[in-house]
């Protein structure tokens, strides 16, 4: 028996005037936990796509089990008991669980070829049993959360009898809870002899599962730490390159004028009582857990949805806002939750995407007048510090931090006074990260007032001035600074029965 | 590793320049021209090229808005029967003794009506598709024309009105010169207004439009107006150039222009294309019919032809796309 389950040796794949990963390393041991980290395009997913044999690599070599395996397709790695969960789950919506779970692999009567229902079902079910899943395998696979989505991802990768089992990023898309199941989960799996690869932007991911973790950064292997010899500093020196002195900027607010005041704002079947004021150069922070209802509100407030009650006060005067268009022209703009849906443009230029808020300012004679708008996004795009050769490269080439940028960038086109910034750092990874912290602080600095939407605790504590929890489309708490803590918002923010789970 | 943004300029290379839909358009162009002149010597003559123009321009003023619709990611399958709508509304009218020039007038809003009520249907009713509401308009508008006319024949327009489809300004056929005007504000608006930008984002992402304050709606409701204005000049061209009309009048253009528009690199997914495109597309199919015509090669010949140009306009973007897609 080899030591190791998986091992890869001096690994590099190179696409045409790119090298995804120069001689990378990786080594994994029977029965373990191994965390892959490292900021956006370091090469985790090429290497990803290497172990499932969707891209062969073009140097090194790659030993299961001791002896040396060349995958040429996906298929030959499944087959050899590798497989892949990703965060964002490749399903057949409308089929079933069990239909989800056999795909490819359908169990056929030998004589009649017939597919074996019964048989497939009472498997699909035993596995979901044994992963501790309450919902039934005839159940639709879209009819599912992304948690039940993933165990059934889960299920088929057993089903297969896979060995190695890769996930990426699966928690990114999960509420707490979700998360705390997905953890049991992998470790039942683990106590079974699955070695597992969990790849992860969370720290608390790392700690809570992994025994050992490795560090990619810039298509090259940095090292191999046991997690409990790593310090929390070390591990993000080793991931961004450079150290980061202070993930969150000093906060001295200066709170001016009331700028935002809800009262009793209400949409029913969504949330009720919302009532809250935002001041001028005040971060305001809104939690909870996903579902809670936070971004509906700000949603309505920002004139994508209508409220049935309540009232809104803009600088002591009610509004009534019927479009995004009016919201903005009253001063309040929105960062949307998906950038990649609602935020941007993906097949335009920076530019246009920057300025598309704001065209009407562009305009000379009747005309757009392209100049004008390619300078003043140039501006934009250079304050924000959006690494880019020019205004005019595409979206989406960009790695995700520089896109949230890009999203940014079209909230300063306007007059605002108000900025809602929904999940502002999801799918950033930590330098990109500590940059928008510091745009973030540099607004509220300047005298605007933000309402920062976020699940991220450390971030909601880092950042805010008062922290709102948020519980099934209600407000439960309102913290100052000074009394918020992570135990206090997680209570407001769970049943009143305290229990979970 | 700090890359700082430098160039200030939109980088210009000949390459993707050259390698754009349009000169292939042209290169066709030029290709049929050389074909129909090797097969019929009547063809190279100025005077017969400038009335064969005017043989098809009439469904070219539908081709301008309907390129607006497919950026959209939308369609419109009802601009035929609009046509046939506002075309017997306005011979009936007159039969009863309107003032034509009144009837023309009404010709025009009636069309302009049937547009507004696809785009408010379509903006009203977010689960219905363009193509379900527009195919059921299709039927309405039709049904109501044969309501009208019940399968007859109406005209006996007076004698001025047939200047709009046969009249010359000098040397140029007046419909010529009224598309050359619609052609030309239909370039500025889409390429060179907010209006235009907008419809592009809408086209790309509706969602993230919305979230930027593009008042989509709006919009949307606009564009279908503005093709059901344009059927209803189609409308008078038409009637003017047959002196009479039908209920089954442009029966089937509401193809021709969508394929015209396909042609001109306007792609269906929504987003991408320019209005020249398809502007050329419309001379490319009507030149290369009417040298057609003068060989006599059979009219279902001529549907092959057209079928595979779409095959080929349809592909050539997902060609490019294939070799940049693999990095």
């Amino acid at each position: 028996m080899a030591d190791f389950v998986l091992e890869l040796k001096a690994i590099t794949k190179t696409f045409p005037g790119v090298k995804a990963l120069d001689n990378v390393q990786f080594q994994l041991k029977p029965g373990e936990i191994h965390a892959l980290m490292g900021e956006n395009g370091a090469g985790k997913s090429t290497f990803i796509k290497v172990i499932t044999g969707v891209h062969p690599p073009n140097g090194g070599e790659m030993l299961l089990g001791g002896t040396r395996v060349d995958f040429k397709n996906p298929n030959e790695a499944k087959r050899a008991g590798i497989a892949a969960i990703y965060q964002h789950v490749t399903c057949y919506p409308d089929l079933s669980v069990t239909e989800n779970i056999f795909m490819g692999h359908e169990k056929i009567h030998h004589g009649t070829k017939r597919i074996r229902w019964h048989a497939m079902h009472e498997e699909a079910q035993r596995l979901l049993t044994e992963l501790g899943a309450g919902f039934d395998p005839k159940s639709q696979m879209g009819a599912l959360s992304v948690a039940e989505q993933q165990i059934v991802e889960i299920a088929k990768a057993l089903s297969m009898d896979a060995k190695v089992i890769i996930m990426d990023e699966p928690t990114a898309a999960l509420t707490k809870r979700e998360s705390e199941e997905l953890y049991r989960i992998a470790e039942q799996l683990r106590d079974q002899g699955k070695s597992i690869i969990f790849i992860s932007h969370r720290f608390e991911d790392m700690y809570r599962l992994a025994s050992r973790v490795t560090v990619f950064r810039d298509s090259k292997y940095i090292g191999t730490w046991e997690v409990d010899e790593i310090t929390n500093n070390d591990l993000i020196v080793a991931m961004v390159g450079r150290e980061i002195t202070q993930l969150f900027p000093k906060n001295v607010p200066r709170i001016g004028e009331e700028l935002l005041r809800a009262e009793g704002l209400g949409r029913t079947g969504y949330f009720a009582d919302i009532s809250f004021k935002l001041h001028r150069g005040e971060i305001v922070g809104f939690t909870g857990l996903v579902g809670a209802g936070r971004t509906e509100v700000f949603q309505t407030i920002f004139g994508i949805t209508a409220y049935d009650r309540g009232e809104l006060y803009l600088k002591g005067e009610k509004v009534a806002i019927k479009d995004p268009l009016e919201a903005m022209k009253l001063g309040i703009g929105y960062l949307p939750e998906d950038r990649q849906k609602q935020g941007l443009v993906l097949d335009w230029e920076i530019g246009q995407n920057i300025t598309l808020p704001t065209l009407d300012r562009f305009v000379t004679k009747g005309a757009l007048d392209t100049d004008k708008e390619a300078a003043v996004a140039k501006t934009l795009a250079e304050k924000l510090n959006v690494k880019a050769k020019s205004i005019f490269d595409l979206v989406s080439s960009l790695s995700g931090g520089n896109q949230q940028k890009v999203v940014f960038a079209k909230l300063l086109t306007a007059d605002l006074d108000i900025l809602i910034l929904d999940e502002p750092t999801k799918g950033v990874d930590v330098g990109a990260k500590s940059a928008i912290y510091d745009i973030i602080r540099g607004l509220a600095d300047q005298g605007y007032g933000i309402i920062m939407v976020s699940s991220e605790m450390p971030e909601m504590l880092g950042m805010c001035d008062r922290i709102t929890v948020m519980r099934e489309g209600r407000i439960t708490a309102l913290l100052e600074r000074a009394e918020a803590t992570q135990e206090a918002i997680l209570k407001a923010s769970m049943a009143s029965g305290g229990a979970s789970g | 590793m700090e890359q700082r943004i430098v160039t200030n300029r939109r980088p210009f290379s000949w390459k993707s320049f050259l390698l754009q839909w349009e000169w292939m358009l042209v290169l066709i162009f030029i290709g049929i021209n050389i074909m129909n002149m090797s097969l019929s010597e009547y063809y190279w003559s100025f005077d017969s090229l400038r009335d064969a123009t005017m043989t098809f321009l009439d469904k070219a003023f539908i081709v301008l808005p309907m390129v607006l619709i497919i950026i959209l990611g939308d369609i419109d399958i009802s601009v035929a029967s609009i046509v046939a709508l506002a075309s017997v509304i306005m011979a009936d009218l007159y039969t009863m003794g309107v003032p034509m020039p009144l009837a023309m007038l009404i010709c025009l809003a009636v069309g302009t009506l049937c547009g507004f009520v696809n785009g408010l249907l379509i903006v009203k009713f977010k689960e219905l598709s363009a193509v379900i509401v527009t195919l059921s308009t299709m039927i309405i508008y039709r049904g109501i024309a044969y309501i009208i006319l019940e399968d007859q024949a109406a005209g006996k327009f007076p004698d001025w009105f047939s200047f709009l489809g046969w009249g010359y300004v000098g040397p140029v056929p007046f419909i010529l010169i009224v598309f050359a005007v619609f052609a030309a504000a239909f370039i500025l608006l889409l390429h060179k207004t907010t209006f235009g930008r907008r419809v592009y984002a809408m086209g790309n992402n509706i969602t993230a439009s919305r979230f930027s304050g593009v008042q989509v709606d709006k919009i949307k409701l606009i564009v279908f107006t503005l093709a059901g204005f344009m059927a209803a000049v189609t409308a008078l061209f038409l009637t003017s150039r047959m002196g009479s009309t039908r209920p089954n009048v442009a029966t089937g253009y509401e193809l021709d222009v969508i394929a015209m528009v396909v042609l001109g690199g306007i792609s269906t997914a929504g987003g991408k294309g320019k209005m020249i495109g398809a502007i050329l597309a419309v001379f490319l199919i009507g030149f290369l019919r009417y040298g057609l015509g003068l060989v006599n090669v059979p009219a279902q010949m001529l549907l092959i032809i057209l079928g595979l140009l779409l095959i080929v306009a349809v592909m050539i973007p997902k060609i490019k796309l294939g070799k940049q897609g693999r990095i």
